[in-house]
């Protein structure tokens, strides 16, 4: 099996991207719903590992 | 809430844990399992790709590790086939110390995770409390 390194970065949104796919799928009633409410929680994935980001870089400062 | 299309949902529910979106599949949710399944087949292929370990219920030296022992355990467990396959065909990846490996092994647990939230809406649909 092929290995995958990628970097935080990319191991986090692809975390964020699967995870909301299916939060979004089964949190929701409808398909216009589901499809809100996933771009939302990726919103939120992706906002907050930007926040945290710089949070940790201004702490180590 | 309408229960005028329960279904029995241990079937359903059984589906959903071996084979992730088999349990929408069983209820002829397509498109639904098919996105549902391939979320969690992704997140647990690239978990192994990235070489995550898979935990060992074992008991360790103090009880947050037991509990994290235990917990990853049901984690992996609940990919279902997934799961036994990878067992089956030898995977035995050593706990390594790198980024790489540690988001490998928090992905295995996470399509765990993603599977069970995948069973619980089964099992909703199949009683009859969702469409």
């Amino acid at each position: 099996m092929p290995k995958m390194a990628l970097t935080h970065l990319e191991f986090s949104i692809l975390f964020a991207l699967l995870a909301s796919v299916v939060m979004g799928i089964v949190g929701r009633s409808t398909d216009r719903e589901r499809l809100r409410y996933g771009l939302y929680l990726f919103g939120c994935f992706v906002g907050t590992l930007f926040g945290l980001a710089w949070l940790m870089y201004f702490g180590h400062r | 809430m309408s229960q005028s299309h329960a279904r029995p949902w241990a079937p359903v529910v059984l589906a959903a844990w071996l084979i992730p979106g088999g349990g929408h599949l069983f209820l002829r949710r397509k498109w639904r399992a098919s996105f549902l399944g391939g979320a969690v087949l992704i997140m647990f292929l690239a978990g192994l790709m990235m070489r995550g370990p898979l935990f060992v219920p074992e008991a360790a030296d103090n009880l947050l590790s037991t509990a994290i022992n235990y917990g990853g355990f049901i984690g992996n467990l609940a990919c279902g086939m997934l799961y036994f396959l990878t067992k089956w065909f030898g995977y035995a990846q050593p706990d390594l110390a790198g980024h790489m490996y540690d988001y490998g092994s928090k992905f295995l647990v996470s399509a765990g995770m993603l599977n069970i939230l995948a069973m619980v809406d089964a099992y909703e649909i199949a009683v009859g409390k969702k469409g």
